[in-house]
C-alpha cells in the first residue's frame, strides 16, 4: 500500500500514476487546495478568539468597496508580484531562493545610500533609473554568494539564503542605528527622508507608486518570454527537471544556477526600491519595509504553478490575504505574523494537492480476504494454458 | 581563569537548544526525511511550553507539552512528504511558515507576561568547584544533562543497535530496505515524530530556561541553524554536540567582543548567520572529499510500485 | 487434488498462484497467470524482458499486490502483503538490482532481515551463523565488508546467504546470471542443485534459453503477460521449441551486414586511467580507438569499469591519467558541453536518470541538442512552429508511440523512451556514438529497431562504441570486440576469431590476448 497506514477494512486504498494531466484538472486541484487552505485557516483564527468572517467581510468591502482599499491592495501586490516572477525563474531550475525577504532590503539600502548620500540632489529623470539600477545590483549582488556556494560546492541554498536574509536584516538595523541615523529624526532609529527628487511618483489620489507597477508588470513579461521562448528559459526548465540530463548535455550547472539567483534576486532587489522610493520614503525598522513580502511571494509563485502570468492573479489573491492581516491587526491587535498562518497553511495544502496531480486514487473493495479489483468478479481457477 | 570558564558555561547553555533540534533532525534526515519545519515547531514548543508552564505552575510539565505540540506538528510534514510523497521542501518549509504565524497568533496574550516557577542550574556536587570546567560543564540545568545523554544515546542506537541499522537502511537506500521486510514507512513516520518532538523542547528551552520569556519569533533562526548543524556534524550525533556548543560559543564570544571591543552590537548579531554560512561552506568542502555524505535517498520520496523504465 | 486435473499429487506444492492478474497504467503486467512450484525442484520462468516475469514474483514476494488472484503456499490460502509476510512464510528472493545497502557491513545487512535478535545487535551470533551457513554451501564471504567494498559476484552471494540462513524454503532468483562470468555461474549452478535436493523450491527467472537447459527441472513461459507454457518438464523440450513459445514466431536470422568502410578514427583513447566512487582505479591503462564506419563492441560482465570508462569519454567524470581524442582533439577532461559540441551522442546506461526530463514534453526532450541552432532559433528566440513540426516528424519516423508531442516525456513505456533518447541523440547526425546497454529492458521490438539504426548509423560512415552485457548482441552487432576485465581490456578481437568460450574465459579473467 502506498499509504503508510495499516488499514484493517474492507476498503483497499490504491495510488496509481496518472499518465495525463489536464489544465482544467491542475487549476481545479489548486482551487480545491486553496479552498482547504483558507477554510483550516479561518478555524484557527476561529479558535484564537478572532471572527475570521468578519474580518474577510471588513477586507472585502473595504478593497473593493473603496478606492482606498484597492490602491492599497495593489501597493501590497506591487513587491509581491516583482519577487515572485523572480522566484519563478529560480524555482523552475529547482533552485531554492528563499532569500528575496534579504535581497529586498539590499535593494533597499541601495536606493536609499545613492539618494540620501551619494546624488541626493541629482534631478528625478537621473536619479530614479539610477535607485532602481542600484537595487537590482545589489539585489543581484546578495543573492550571488548563496548562488556561488551552491554552484561551486553544493551548498545548500535554502540555509544560505535564509541566514542572508537575517544578515541583511542586521544590516538595515546597524545602518538605522548607527551611521545612517537621520538627524531629522529626534533619534529615533529611521534615516532622513529621502529627497522629493528621490520619491517615485504616485497615482493620484491614492498611494500606487505606478513606476515600480510597471516594472513588475514589464518584468512579468519579460520573464514570461524568457522561459517559454528563448533558449536560456529552455535551458533553465531542462536543468530543473533532471539536472543530470542537463549536464549530459552540455547545459552549465553554475550557469543556470548563478543567472535564475541573479535574476531573482535583483527583481527582489526592484521591490525593495519601490517599498523604499515609493512607500516609506526612508530606511527603517527591516520588518516593516520587507514585511513578508519574500515569503509570501514564495507563496504567489507557488500557487501559480510557476506561471508567471498566473503570479499576476495570484499576487493580488496573496495581496488581499496580507490586507486582511492588517484588518486583523488594526482591529483586533494580533500580530502581522499571524499572516503565517495562510501562507504556510496554503504551501501545505497545495503540496498536498500535488499528490492529486501525479497520482489517481482508486478504491476498491475487498471480500472476505479475495482481492476484487472494482467492477471485476472473485478470483478464480484456471485451466492451465497448454502446449 | 573564571572569564574562560564563564563563556564555556554560556556556550554550552546556548548551544543546547541546538543541539537538541539538531540530534532529532539527525534522526529525521537518516531515515531520508529532511524537515525543514524545524524553526516553526521550535516557535510552537516555545509558545506551547511557556503557556503550559505558566499555567500548571511546573515548568517541567511545559517542557512535555512543548514535545507534544512538536511532535504533532511533524506528523504533518511526515504525512505530506511520506504518504503523499510532496516535495520535502515545500512541505518544511510551509510548516516553518504555519509555526511562525500560530505561534504568534498563540503567543500574543503572553508578551512580557513573567514566568514565575523556573527551572535552575542544579549543580553537580563536587564536580562544580572545579576551575573552569566546574562551572562550564557541571553548573548547568538539568536539561543541558538531558541533551549531552541524548547525545550519546543517539550515537549508540545509531551505531549499535538492530534500530540503528534499520534507520540508516531506511536512509540510504529505502528499497533494498523494504525489500528486507522494513517497513521504510513507520521507520520514517517515527523519526520524523521524533525529531518534532526534540524540536519542540529546544523551543521550550528557550522560553522557559534560556531566556526566559515568550517574545514573538524567539528562535530568530535557530531551527536553520540546527539544519546547517546537521550537515555539518555530517549526521553524527557526537559530531554535533561540538558543532553545537561551537554555535553557542559564537554567542558567547558576541558579548565578549562586544564589551572588550567595543564593536556594535547589531553588526555582532550577524555573527551566528555567518558562521553557520561558513560552516555549510567547511561541510561542503568535506563531503565532497570525503565522499561521506549525506543518506543516498535523503529528500526523495519513497514509492513501492513504481515502475521502473 | 492438483488443479489440473491430473492423477493426484504425492506432495503438496510449495507454492500455488492462480489466476494472478497485475495492471499498471496503460499495460497488463500479468494476465489472469497460473504458476506452481513444487518442492525440491528449480523451476524456470523463461520469457522476453517484459513478459512479466520479474512482476510475477515480485507479488509472491510482497512488494506489489496482485489485482486479481489468489496465492497457495503449502495449501493454504494466504495473502502477502509486504516482503515481510513474504519472509515469515518462508519465501525468500534475490533480485537483480540487489537489495543490500552498500554503506553497512554483511553482516548488518543479514542482522537486518533476521527477525528476533533483539535490539543491541548480536554481533557475534550472527557472525558465527553467517559463517556456518556460508561454508556449508560454498559461499564464502567476510562478514564484516562493506557492501561496497564487494564484487558483484560477492554480493549476491551475500543475497543468497540472507535467504538461507532465514531457511527460506522457496527461493527467488531474478536473472542471476547477468552479473556473473561463466565460472562463477556454473558455481551458482551447483549451488542451486543442492538446495534443490534439500527439498527446497526454486524459481529461476531468466531470459536465457541455454539456462533452462542446464540448471532447470520444469519451465513456465511467459509471454506479454500470459502463460504460454506451463511446468513443462525441461526433458520434454528443446531449446526452438521453447524460443518459438517465448517470441512468438520464428527467431529471426542474424542481422545481415554489409562488410565495414572504415574511416578515419573518431575516437582514441591512450593509457586511461579512471576512479570510480570510491576513489579506487576502475579503468586501468586502458588504449583502443574506434574508427568512422566500425562498431567497437566492448564486452564484458557489468562492474568491470565500462561505466567509468564511458563517463570518461562523455565527460561527466574527470579521468586520472591518460589521453582521450574525438575526432584529433584532445578532450581529457573536459565538460560533456565540449565533448558533445565535437558531433558525439549519448545513449546513457541509466535512462532514468541521464535519459529524459519527464515533465518536459517530447518535443522538448527531441530538440535538446538543437535548441541552439537555426532553425530551432529564430533571432533571440525558439521557433515554436518548427519546433512542433520537426517533432512530429522524428516522432513518425522512429516510431515513438505517444499521443502527441506536447505529452510529458515522463509517460512514455520504456521502449518509447529509449526510441526518444535516440531519436534526440542521432538528430545531429553525430560522428561518433557511445551507446551503453541500449536494449536492456526492452521488448524485442524496440531491441530489434535500435540494433538497426545503430547499424544504419555505422552504415552512414559514424563511428559506434557499443558497451553491452547481453554478449549474442555484442557478436551480431560488432566489427571488432574488445572484453573488458577489472579495468583493462585483455583481449581484442575480431567476430571470426571471437566464440563465446573463449570470450568467457576472457570476462573472468583466466585469458589475456590483445593484438595490436
Amino acid at each position: 500500500m502506498a499509504i503508510g497506514l495499516k488499514l484493517r477494512l474492507p476498503i483497499e486504498l490504491k495510488i496509481e500514476k496518472r499518465l495525463q494531466v489536464s489544465s482544467r484538472l491542475r487549476i481545479g486541484i489548486s482551487l480545491a487546495s486553496l479552498g482547504l487552505a483558507l477554510a483550516l485557516s479561518s478555524l484557527i483564527f476561529a479558535l484564537g478568539g478572532l471572527s475570521p468572517l468578519a474580518v474577510y467581510g471588513t477586507t472585502f468591502s473595504w478593497i473593493f468597496g473603496t478606492s482606498a482599499g484597492l490602491s492599497f491592495l495593489i501597493v501590497k501586490g506591487i513587491p509581491l508580484l516583482l519577487c515572485a516572477v523572480g522566484l519563478v525563474v529560480a524555482f523552475r531550475a529547482q533552485v531554492w531562493n528563499i532569500g528575496a525577504e534579504g535581497q529586498l532590503l539590499l535593494g533597499a539600502v541601495a536606493s536609499a545610500g545613492l539618494a540620501l548620500f551619494v546624488m541626493p540632489s541629482a534631478p528625478a529623470p537621473i536619479l530614479i533609473p539610477l535607485m532602481f539600477i542600484s537595487g537590482f545590483l545589489a539585489g543581484a549582488g546578495w543573492a550571488l554568494i548563496p548562488a556561488i556556494l551552491k554552484a561551486k560546492l553544493k551548498v545548500n541554498e535554502v540555509i544560505t539564503t535564509l541566514m542572508m536574509n537575517y544578515i541583511a536584516s542586521k544590516l538595515v538595523e546597524y545602518l538605522i542605528y548607527g551611521p545612517w541615523r537621520g538627524k531629522t529624526t529626534w533619534g529615533f532609529p529611521y534615516t532622513d527622508l529621502i529627497p522629493p527628487n528621490a520619491v517615485l511618483p504616485t497615482v493620484p489620489g491614492t498611494s500606487i507608486h505606478w513606476p515600480t507597477l510597471i516594472l513588475a508588470l514589464a518584468s512579468t513579461i519579460i520573464v514570461f518570454m524568457l522561459m517559454e521562448r528563448t533558449s536560456l528559459g529552455y535551458e533553465v526548465k531542462v536543468f530543473g527537471d533532471n539536472p543530470d540530463l542537463a549536464r549530459a548535455a552540455g547545459i552549465r550547472p553554475s550557469k543556470i544556477i548563478i543567472l535564475t539567483m541573479l535574476i531573482s534576486g535583483g527583481l527582489a532587489g526592484l521591490a525593495g526600491v519601490g517599498e523604499l522610493a515609493g512607500r516609506h520614503r526612508m530606511l527603517r525598522n527591516p520588518l516593516h519595509i520587507s514585511a513578508g513580502y519574500g515569503f509570501t511571494a514564495i507563496i504567489v509563485a507557488w500557487l501559480a504553478r510557476l506561471n508567471p502570468l498566473a503570479c499576476v492573479l495570484t499576487s493580488l489573491f496573496m495581496g488581499s490575504l496580507l490586507v486582511a492581516g492588517c484588518v486583523m491587526k488594526s482591529s483586533m491587535g494580533v500580530s502581522e505574523a499571524s499572516v503565517n498562518i495562510f501562507n504556510g497553511l496554503i504551501l501545505a495544502c497545495i503540496a498536498a494537492g500535488e499528490v492529486m496531480l501525479r497520482y489517481k486514487v482508486r478504491l476498491s473493495f475487498s471480500w472476505r480476504g479475495r482481492r476484487r479489483g472494482v467492477g471485476n468478479g472473485p478470483g478464480r481457477a484456471h485451466a492451465p494454458r497448454g502446449h | 581563569m573564571d572569564l574562560v570558564g564563564h563563556m564555556l558555561h554560556v556556550a554550552i547553555r546556548s548551544g543546547t537548544p541546538l543541539l537538541l533540534a539538531a540530534l532529532g533532525e539527525i534522526f529525521a534526515e537518516r531515515s531520508g526525511v529532511m524537515n525543514l519545519g524545524i524553526e516553526g515547531m521550535m516557535l510552537v514548543g516555545a509558545i506551547t511550553g511557556f503557556a503550559v508552564a505558566l499555567a500548571t505552575g511546573q515548568p517541567w510539565l511545559g517542557l512535555l507539552a512543548a514535545c507534544a505540540a512538536g511532535l504533532l506538528m511533524s506528523l504533518i510534514h511526515a504525512f505530506l512528504s511520506i504518504s503523499l510523497y510532496a516535495n520535502q521542501v515545500v512541505s518544511g518549509l510551509s510548516l516553518s511558515m504555519l509555526g511562525l504565524g500560530l505561534s504568534s497568533l498563540m503567543g500574543y496574550a503572553y508578551v512580557g507576561v513573567a514566568l514565575p516557577s523556573r527551572i535552575l542550574p542544579s549543580p553537580v556536587p563536587g564536580l562544580a568547584d572545579l576551575p573552569v570546567v566546574g562551572p562550564a560543564l557541571f553548573c548547568q540545568d538539568p536539561v543541558v544533562y538531558l541533551a549531552l545523554a541524548l547525545a550519546i544515546a543517539s550515537w549508540f542506537v545509531l551505531y549499535k543497535t538492530k534500530w540503528g541499522i534499520m534507520i540508516r537502511a531506511t536512509g540510504d537506500d529505502p528499497s533494498a530496505a523494504d525489500a528486507m521486510g522494513i517497513n521504510v514507512y513507520l521507520v520514517r513516520y517515527i523519526c520524523v515524530a521524533f525529531g518534532g518532538a526534540l524540536a519542540g523542547l529546544a523551543g521550550a528551552y528557550l522560553s522557559l530556561v534560556l531566556t526566559p520569556a515568550w517574545v514573538e519569533c524567539m528562535t530568530a533562526g535557530r531551527g536553520w541553524i540546527a539544519f546547517a548543524l546537521v550537515i555539518f556534524a555530517l549526521w553524527d550525533p557526537l559530531k554535533a554536540i561540538l558543532g553545537a556548543y561551537l554555535f553557542g560559543a559564537t554567542e558567547a564570544l558576541q558579548f565578549y567582543i562586544q564589551a572588550s571591543l567595543g564593536v556594535d552590537a547589531t553588526l555582532l548579531g550577524m555573527m551566528p548567520y555567518v558562521a553557520t554560512i561558513l560552516a555549510m561552506l567547511v561541510a561542503a568542502s568535506e563531503v565532497l572529499r570525503k565522499r561521506l555524505g549525506a543518506p543516498a535517498a535523503l529528500g526523495k520520496p519513497y514509492i513501492r510500485e513504481e515502475r521502473v523504465i | 487434488m492438483g488443479a489440473r486435473g491430473e492423477a493426484p499429487r504425492s506432495r503438496e506444492p510449495l507454492v500455488r498462484m492462480v489466476g494472478i492478474t497485475k495492471r499498471f497504467p496503460g499495460v497488463i503486467a500479468n494476465d489472469k497467470v497460473d504458476f506452481e512450484l513444487m518442492p525440491g525442484e528449480v523451476h524456470a520462468l523463461l520469457g522476453e524482458n517484459g513478459a512479466g516475469k520479474t512482476t510475477l514474483m515480485n507479488i509472491l514476494y510482497g512488494l506489489y499486490r496482485p489485482d486479481e488472484g489468489q496465492i497457495f503456499i503449502g495449501g493454504r490460502e494466504v495473502e502477502i502483503r509486504s516482503p515481510r509476510d513474504a519472509m515469515r512464510l518462508g519465501i525468500g528472493m534475490v533480485h537483480q538490482h540487489f537489495k543490500l545497502v552498500s554503506t553497512l557491513t554483511v553482516a548488518e545487512n543479514i542482522a537486518l532481515s533476521l527477525e528476533g535478535t533483539g535490539l543491541i545487535l548480536p554481533a557475534r551470533r550472527v557472525r558465527a551463523r553467517i559463517l556456518e551457513v556460508a561454508q556449508h554451501y560454498g559461499l564464502e564471504v567476510d562478514p564484516d565488508a562493506r557492501i561496497w567494498q564487494l564484487s558483484v559476484g560477492e554480493r549476491q552471494r551475500v543475497e543468497i546467504l540472507k535467504l538461507l540462513i532465514r531457511n527460506a524454503k522457496v527461493l527467488i532468483l531474478d536473472e542471476p546470471t547477468t552479473v556473473l562470468a561463466p565460472r562463477e555461474r556454473e558455481e551458482l549452478f551447483k549451488v542451486l542443485r543442492k538446495l534443490a535436493y534439500e527439498g527446497r523450491g526454486i524459481v529461476f527467472i531468466t531470459h536465457k534459453l541455454e539456462e533452462v537447459f542446464r540448471v532447470a527441472d520444469r519451465v513456465t513461459v511467459l509471454r506479454k503477460g500470459r502463460v504460454v507454457a506451463s511446468g513443462l518438464p525441461v526433458r520434454s523440450t528443446t531449446p526452438s521449441e521453447l524460443a518459438k513459445l517465448m517470441i512468438g514466431r520464428e527467431l529471426k536470422p542474424r542481422l545481415v551486414k554489409k562488410p565495414a568502410r572504415l574511416g578515419e578514427p573518431v575516437l582514441e583513447v591512450e593509457d586511461l586511467s579512471v576512479l570510480d566512487d570510491r576513489g579506487l582505479l576502475a579503468v586501468k591503462g586502458v588504449s583502443f580507438n574506434v574508427r568512422r564506419g566500425e562498431i567497437l563492441g566492448i564486452a564484458g560482465v557489468a562492474g568491470n569499469g565500462q561505466r567509468e570508462l564511458v563517463e570518461a569519454i562523455i565527460g561527466l567524470r574527470k579521468p586520472r591519467s591518460g589521453r582521450i581524442r574525438i575526432d584529433g582533439h584532445d578532450v581529457t577532461g573536459k565538460a560533456p558541453a565540449d565533448v558533445l559540441k565535437l558531433g558525439v551522442a549519448y545513449i546513457p546506461e541509466d535512462r532514468a536518470r541521464y535519459g529524459i526530463a519527464p515533465d518536459l514534453s517530447v518535443a522538448e526532450n527531441l530538440i535538446l541538442k538543437l535548441y541552439k541552432v537555426p532553425p530551432f532559433k529564430k533571432g533571440f528566440f525558439l521557433d515554436e512552429e518548427y519546433i512542433l513540426s520537426w517533432s512530429r516528424k522524428v516522432v513518425s519516423d522512429f516510431g515513438i508511440v505517444t499521443p502527441n508531442v506536447r505529452a510529458p516525456a515522463g509517460s512514455l513505456s520504456g521502449g518509447n523512451i529509449q526510441r526518444l533518447i535516440l531519436a534526440r541523440e542521432l538528430s545531429t547526425r553525430p560522428k561518433l556514438i557511445v551507446a551503453s546497454h541500449p536494449t536492456f529492458g526492452l521488448d524485442v521490438a524496440a531491441t530489434e529497431q535500435i540494433r538497426l539504426l545503430l547499424i544504419e548509423q555505422r552504415e552512414r560512415g559514424a563511428g559506434v562504441l557499443l558497451v553491452s552485457e547481453d554478449l549474442s548482441e555484442i557478436m551480431e552487432l560488432s566489427d571488432r570486440i574488445a572484453v573488458m576485465h577489472e579495468g583493462q581490456i585483455v583481449g581484442l578481437l575480431s567476430p571470426s576469431e571471437a566464440d563465446v568460450e573463449k570470450i568467457g574465459l576472457m570476462m573472468s579473467g583466466k585469458l589475456k590476448e590483445v593484438d595490436g
